[in-house]
């Protein structure tokens, strides 16, 4: 079955990216460039899974989120944090959110890769 | 009106005091004095308006029309102008404990008994006639109540039948129970003052009452009553001050002056505005409050005088007893019973307040240093000192009260009231020197004081008391018409040929003016003992000396167990160990036996409370072994205190710096960690901003070395991503390099004159291509390239042209495309020169302009960002600002964006720069 992803991020070669990576795996792929449209597009698509971005204009990564936890509806939505913001605390912080994983750009193609699969697998 | 109802209306009023009273202590005792507020304190003066002011004010305003005034105007100018001298007294008093005028003066001059003995003595002796007087007044009143038609009978009645000596014992009963119940060590009666305050307003409201009465009721007001006056030439003098002969000035002023001596040094005044005072901020309240009832009592004199004269006519009668004959006349009874009520609060009030206060003078200077010096010559044999000292009061009182008596039995009726008050003022007026002279002359010796006083009193005696006696017929007046033995330079009312001034004025200048002199010389002539200068200090330097530091003038042994027998006999056991617990709690407690000099002086303070000054030297030096101090140690305990004090404020100043230094370093500390956090954030954010470029450049290469089949048409574009975000790559670590360094202050600055002008151009230039590609049009507006003053700045070139370069690109990018106009404008000043680029697109908004300029902050539409770092403008700003410039922006969303900085010129000769 295909799944659908959605990518959120403001840097545009970084999407160019990411989506060409997600189709060349297999995957439905959904963009959305702010926080607002990240949100909304989610509320509506109700993805599979999302590779969120911290830093976006609109609402922040964490604040996505938080707003996605907050809604019953959208418990089967999986969040991958993917951000260059890589502190300690960044990471604890996103986790609290309810993220489910955090990876720090740069990050390796594979282990992305690999990781959007484990946790894909959970939602057959 | 019967005798019955008056008597009652009396009685009831005295118990209402009485009550109020004892309101007064039971409330004091329980801690909430009735008297902490300074209403009370101020009303309570009032007790100077006597019966005098009653009935002799009137008597004197119909006779001498305004000059009942000076009396009054004493006062007033003594509470306005000398309230500070007043203040002082009052402060050395609370140190010293002061119980009376005596107890001030004697222990000014070395806590002496001779001095407190003359004192006393003088003040009964000016006491008794004014008391006197107060009888003489509620007796006629009385008389004019109870049978008005009778007239004043000149035949003496024999004491037995005199309803006057009753009111005498009557008053002295009541005296007592106010103010001989129990020793105090602080010489306060609450109850007593709280009632004198009461008894002031009752004064205050029956005299104005009756005023009111005569004024608008039987006439019609001030300007009717004083109209009718002008109309009889006999009552038109009195209202004017010259009285139809030119006007004596140096008998107003010596009244006035008078009057201000008097209201301080008089037994009961000196009792109530220093001994009672509660607080010494009370006196301010006072110092306009008191001048103000005085003012009140005073206003409707005259008018009473005039409306009385103008009524009876030319009928006889007392124009003393106005106040009530005219309210009878008109038929109202009970204010004219109010009325009396009020004379009779006005004296009872001076009666009870300055018999205790003479009372207080008695016990503590006369008799009790006498009962010590037999006491120690029978050994410890007398028992309960408390007892003894307080039935000393109560019968000084009864005497006093007796002897006023006896004077108003026998020579009252020869002279207006007035003149009784009046010479009673110039006697205690004779304490003034050396009470007031002593507390700012630091010279002034015991010897002085007393010579003084001497003199003073004896001129007093010669001028004053001897004629009003040989007048009132009791010794021939031989001496007064001719002089003594026919001397005319020696005649009592004519010294030395001063003709021309009344009686009172020539005593009065006679009496102080050889009390002051002799005062003086006699303090010239011999050097002051140690006990007397360092009592002298105390006085002058009350109230800059701190407490804590106080020198203790005090050498000797004593034991601590005879202090405390000395404290349980005046005290009590319970009182003498709260007294004991007080000195621990404030210095520690004494664990040896030995007393320390501070804790002797704290025991004599606390003595001198209940006994005065000079018996509690007295005792304290009876249960110890003193040394005798010369001045020398005199003297060298000052010094060494005031080295204390120096230390101590030395120390203050240290540790004070000390907290301004820890408080800086806590603020620089703050501020550090501000830092530190700043640091944080910028590491995050460059950390950030580098990871974002590479976060690409390694997702695309991984990609397409993972599929070597990608087709051409899909690697190119990755390809070019790659490189472009390359760049971008190390334009951004160029630059936070860059910033970096000029923050620590490494970066390389190679300065060099700069033509402003060229740059801009070469600027310009290399931005061509890219104003060609985005459309953007750019005006630009330089001065003449000859024009003076030539637009050269010292500077690194290349630095410069970075911050053009910046902001010319941020305009580019900026402006609409294909639609973009960039002006670019540089103007010469006197001192700078400006650069400004302005540009056609989006404007900034006001909160954007503020962080414009802050690291990493790209303000406007996000989409165009990626092509910035961020850091361009921070950049641009640390050049400028190295150089002493400014840079800013001016904008209006919407509206396009002004960038703009200037830079200082660089100062030359004409011609020599050479551009680069």
């Amino acid at each position: 079955m295909t799944h659908k992803l959605l990518v959120a991020d403001d840097e545009p070669n970084i999407v160019i990216s990411l989506e060409y990576l997600m189709k060349r795996e297999g995957y439905e792929v959904l963009v959305a460039t702010d926080g607002d449209q990240a949100l909304e597009t989610i509320q509506r698509e109700q993805p599979a899974l999302v590779l969120l971005d911290v830093m976006m204009p609109g609402k922040t990564g964490f604040e996505v989120c938080q707003a996605v936890r907050a809604d019953p509806a959208l418990a089967g939505v999986r969040i991958l944090m993917l951000t260059a913001k890589g502190r300690d605390t960044d990471i604890s912080k996103g986790l609290a959110l309810g993220a489910n994983a955090y990876m720090i750009k740069p990050f390796s193609t594979r282990e992305l890769v690999q990781k959007v699969a484990e946790m894909l697998e959970g939602a057959a | 009106m019967s005798t019955a109802l008056v008597l009652a209306v009396s009685l009831g009023y005295l118990a209402l005091l009485f009550v109020i009273a004892y309101a007064g202590d039971r409330r004091a005792a329980r801690g909430l004095s009735l008297i902490s507020s300074p209403w009370t304190y101020a009303l309570s003066l009032g007790v100077y308006c006597t019966a005098w002011t009653y009935f002799g004010s009137v008597g004197r305003a119909a006779s001498g029309g305004l000059w009942f005034l000076p009396i009054y105007l004493g006062p007033t100018m003594a509470m306005v102008l000398g309230w500070l001298v007043l203040r002082k007294i009052v402060r050395i008093a609370k140190v010293q404990r002061i119980t009376s005028i005596a107890d001030f003066i004697a222990s000014r001059y070395g806590k002496s008994r001779l001095l407190a003995v003359s004192v006393t003595l003088i003040a009964i002796v000016g006491v008794v006639p004014y008391i006197a007087l107060q009888l003489k007044g509620v007796s006629a009143a009385y008389g004019l109540l109870t049978s008005p038609g009778v007239a004043e009978s000149t035949t003496q009645v024999p004491w037995s039948r005199d309803g006057t000596f009753y009111l005498a014992l009557v008053l002295a009963g009541f005296t007592m129970i106010f103010g001989a119940r129990h020793l105090d060590t602080t010489e306060r009666h609450e109850g007593m003052v709280a009632a004198i305050a009461f008894e002031s307003l009752v004064k205050l409201v029956a005299f104005l009452a009756v005023g009111v009465f005569v004024t608008y009721g039987l006439y019609d007001g001030f300007t009717d009553i004083f109209a009718r006056a002008q109309a009889q030439p006999e009552l038109r003098a009195l209202l004017r001050l010259e009285q139809g002969t030119a006007f004596a000035w140096p008998q107003w002023f010596t009244m006035t002056v008078l009057a201000m001596l008097a209201v301080v040094m008089l037994p009961r005044q000196f009792q109530i505005m220093v001994v009672e005072n509660v607080h010494e901020d009370h006196l301010r309240r006072a110092s306009w409050v008191f001048p103000a009832y005085l003012l009140a009592i005073n206003i409707f004199v005259l008018p009473i005088a005039l409306g009385g004269l103008l009524y009876f006519g030319g009928q006889a009668t007392h124009p003393d007893n106005f106040v009530l004959s005219l309210p009878l006349a008109a038929g109202q009874q009970a204010l004219a019973l109010f009325v009396f009520v009020g004379g009779l609060s006005a004296a009872t009030g001076m009666v009870i307040v300055e018999s205790i206060a003479i009372s207080i003078m008695v016990s503590n200077e006369l008799v009790l240093p006498l009962l010590l010096r037999w006491r120690t010559a029978l050994g410890d044999g007398l028992p309960d000192l408390t007892r003894i000292l307080l039935n000393i009061r109560r019968i000084t009182i009864l005497l006093l009260l007796l002897l006023g008596y006896a004077y108003f039995h026998v020579a009252s009726e020869a002279y207006a009231l007035v003149s009784i008050g009046l010479i009673s003022f110039a006697a205690v007026a004779q304490f003034a020197p050396a009470a007031l002279i002593g507390m700012y002359w630091r010279a002034g010796t015991r010897l002085g004081a007393l010579g003084g006083l001497m003199a003073g009193f004896g001129i007093w005696v010669y001028t004053l008391m001897l004629p009003s006696i040989a007048k009132s017929g009791w010794m021939g007046d031989a001496f007064v018409q001719e002089g003594p033995g026919g001397v005319a330079w020696l005649k009592p009312e004519a010294l030395f040929g001063l003709t021309g001034l009344d009686a009172l004025t020539h005593s009065l200048f006679w009496s102080l003016l050889l009390n002051v002199s002799v005062y003086v010389a006699l303090s010239l002539a011999r050097e002051p003992s140690a006990r007397e200068t360092s009592q002298a200090l105390m006085f002058v330097n009350a109230g800059r000396v701190s407490g804590g530091t106080t020198p203790v003038f005090w050498r000797g042994e004593a034991r601590v167990e005879d202090l405390r027998q000395l404290c349980v006999r005046f005290f009590g056991a319970e009182r003498a160990q709260a007294m004991f617990d007080e000195y621990a709690a404030r210095w520690g407690a004494t664990a040896a036996s030995v007393a320390d000099a501070r804790f002797v002086s704290f025991i004599e303070t606390k003595l001198a409370g209940a006994v005065g000054g000079a018996s509690a030297r007295v005792l304290v030096s009876s249960v110890s072994k003193e040394e005798s101090l010369t001045t020398e140690d005199v003297l060298s305990m000052l010094e060494e205190a005031s080295q204390l004090r120096a230390y101590s404020r030395a120390l203050e100043d240290k540790s004070r710096s000390l907290e301004e230094a820890t408080a800086r370093l806590r603020e620089a500390n703050e501020q550090l960690k501000g830092l530190d956090v700043l640091k944080d954030e910028f590491m995050s954010s460059v950390t950030h901003e580098l990871r974002t470029p590479l976060t690409s450049i390694r997702a695309l290469a991984e990609m397409m070395l993972d599929d070597p089949q990608m087709p051409p048409e899909q690697r190119q574009p990755f390809i070019a991503i790659v490189v472009a975000e390359a760049e971008r790559l190390s334009r951004l670590v160029n630059q936070v390099l860059d910033l970096a360094k000029i923050e620590a202050g490494r970066a390389e600055w190679h300065d060099a004159p700069v033509d402003m002008r060229a740059l801009v151009l070469q600027a310009v230039e290399v931005t061509r291509e890219l104003l060609r590609e985005h459309g953007c049009a750019i005006k630009l507006t330089l001065p003449a390239p000859d024009a003076l003053p030539a637009p050269i700045v010292c500077a690194d070139p290349d630095k410069l042209q970075q911050v053009m370069l910046n902001l010319l690109a941020n305009a580019v990018k900026f402006v609409p495309p294909q639609a973009g106009r960039v002006q670019l404008v540089l103007q010469v000043g006197q001192d700078e020169l400006t650069v400004s680029v302005t540009d056609n697109g989006p404007g900034v908004s006001d909160d954007d302009q503020r962080a414009a300029f802050d690291k990493f902050r790209q303000v406007g539409d996000p989409r165009e960002r990626r092509q910035g770092t961020g850091l361009g403008l921070p950049i641009s700003r640390q050049i400028v600002e190295h150089y002493g410039g400014r840079i800013g922006v001016r904008s209006r969303l919407g509206q396009g964006a002004t960038f703009h900085f200037s830079l200082p010129l660089l100062a030359q000769q004409a011609g020599n720069g050479e551009p680069t």
